[in-house]
């Protein structure tokens, strides 16, 4: 097996996928891997309370993007937890000696190589393990510039750490990876299930009618009797939902965008290329709205609720329209052909 | 997001001088992964966050300084924490967790209990059952 290589994405979980399956011989970049995932998605959870705030989710929930992407490219894992943390350490040794890279689920708050203002409880990161130097492990952190190390102490508390969504030491790696990818198939494959997802979803907190049901709330939010307290909390609470927690902005729309490209290229197909276009103009008006939020949230701005609102609600509408453009590609004649 | 837009507020970052690296379209249209240095919406989301911590942690510092609440909630928001996070982190349930700030509850609590918080939160059962220095700026 070849030398590991690093690569920095702007996802954990679609970064670890790129950077093993490229490592076991299947070149694929972070965006295809994440939309081979079909990981696109937006919910609003009232009932998951976080700090107090809903969840926020601008993608599928955490590893979807292993289970989905693995099985459409017909990729095999193994994949273990322990109950036993000792065990659980000791097991990723051995992978390790066998010269294997290792992925691991763990919370963000016990890695002590993330920046102090960076550590939030949360408790599904997803990184590599390619080795070991005396007590520290050699990691390779999708989302920093370079390859990191950790002390073994603070990896097994960082794996082992209880709690919503806990990883209970959860190791995984690769023991099968077929050696191409099929992309006529699989892309429509994996588009038609998001457009699921985002344009017909089941309850109105999902897809693109959560985005706008979004938009409602913020509106109810200012009109609570707390709303002076609360309401900078939301929005800061909103910003980091889509900005900050593993993503590399605008809540995965240029992620999923690059992926829209990619596969325009790879099918030749101008259909594509243009709903990459159009997602791409909804992601800037979601970082527009996220550096509207944040200005009245810390009241630099005197901008009214209901202008923030309808900034949501037109991301709404874009991404509905991309949506529909997608949905049109599919039923065309020049998808008919492939199907999977 | 063009290229040239990719934000580099490297001023008040919150990545500690680490890049984060975001997709953004070069002249061409074409997508490129770009690093960014830091973004003014997202540190101050975040800022907004971690003071929100820490003027929970100071409060809580000044009622148990008072007798009012136990070392254990002093703690916990210094971890970034809150009852339903500790209770989860801990296998406590969040009423017990609740009970727990009592402070002379607190100071009849179990070893075996004391271990359990002491291993959410990182510490051990001597730090845990102190009262911590007072950290913050502005008390």
């Amino acid at each position: 097996m070849s030398e590991f290589c690093h690569r920095q994405a702007a996802h954990c979980e679609s970064g670890v996928v790129s950077a093993m399956l490229s490592h076991h011989g299947l070149p694929i970049s972070e965006p295809m891997a994440f939309g081979l995932a079909s990981a696109l998605s937006f919910a609003y959870l009232p009932f998951v309370k976080i700090g107090g705030m809903p969840l926020i989710a601008y993608r599928m929930p955490p590893r979807w993007i292993i289970r989905k992407a693995s099985k459409r490219l017909g990729v095999r894992f193994a994949s273990k937890t322990f109950r036993n943390q000792k065990r659980g350490m000791a097991a990723l040794d051995r992978l390790l000696d066998e010269g294997r890279v290792v992925g691991l689920q763990t919370s963000v708050f016990w890695l002590p190589y993330f920046p102090d203002e960076m550590r939030f409880h949360f408790n599904a990161h997803n990184l590599l393990v390619y080795g070991r130097e005396g007590d520290d492990y050699l990691i390779s952190d999708p989302v920093f510039e370079a390859p990191v190390r950790c002390p073994a102490a603070d990896l097994q508390r960082a794996r082992f750490a209880k709690g919503a969504l806990a990883a209970k030491g959860l190791l995984y790696y690769p023991v099968h990876v077929p050696q191409e990818i099929d992309y006529a198939s699989k892309v429509p494959a994996a588009i038609r299930l998001n457009e699921k997802i985002m344009a017909h979803a089941p309850f109105r907190v999902l897809g693109v009618r959560g985005i706008r049901y979004l938009a409602d709330n913020l509106i109810r939010t200012s009109r609570r009797r707390d709303a002076r307290k609360r309401l900078p909390l939301y929005l800061a609470h909103i910003v980091r939902m889509q900005e900050e927690i593993g993503t590399g902005g605008a809540g995965f729309r240029f992620l999923y965008a690059s992926f829209l490209q990619e596969s325009a290229e790879k099918l030749d197909s101008q259909a594509l290329a243009d709903a990459a276009t159009a997602l791409t103009a909804a992601g800037d008006r979601w970082r527009e709205f996220a550096l509207a939020a944040a200005r009245v949230s810390r009241k630099r701005s005197d901008m009214n609720i209901e202008t923030l609102a309808d900034l949501l609600r037109d991301c709404s509408a874009r991404e509905a329209e991309v949506w529909a453009q997608l949905r049109q590609w599919l039923d065309s004649d020049e998808v008919k052909g492939n199907a999977d | 997001m063009q290229r040239r837009e990719v934000p580099q507020d490297a001023e008040r970052s919150t990545y500690g001088g680490h890049r984060k690296l975001v997709y953004a379209v070069d002249d061409a249209g074409h997508y490129t992964g770009v690093q960014s240095q830091g973004w003014e919406a997202e540190s101050e989301a975040t800022r907004l966050a971690i003071e929100e911590f820490e003027t929970l942690r100071d409060e809580a510092w000044l009622r148990a300084h008072n007798g009012l609440t136990s070392p254990l909630e002093v703690h916990m928001y210094d971890r970034r924490m809150d009852v339903p996070l500790l209770a989860g982190a801990s296998g406590i349930w969040r009423w017990r967790v609740r009970r727990h700030f009592d402070p002379s509850r607190f100071a009849r609590l179990p070893r075996r209990i004391l271990q359990r918080y002491a291993e959410a939160l990182g510490l051990d059962v001597a730090t845990l059952t102190r009262l911590p220095a007072r950290r913050s700026r502005d008390l």
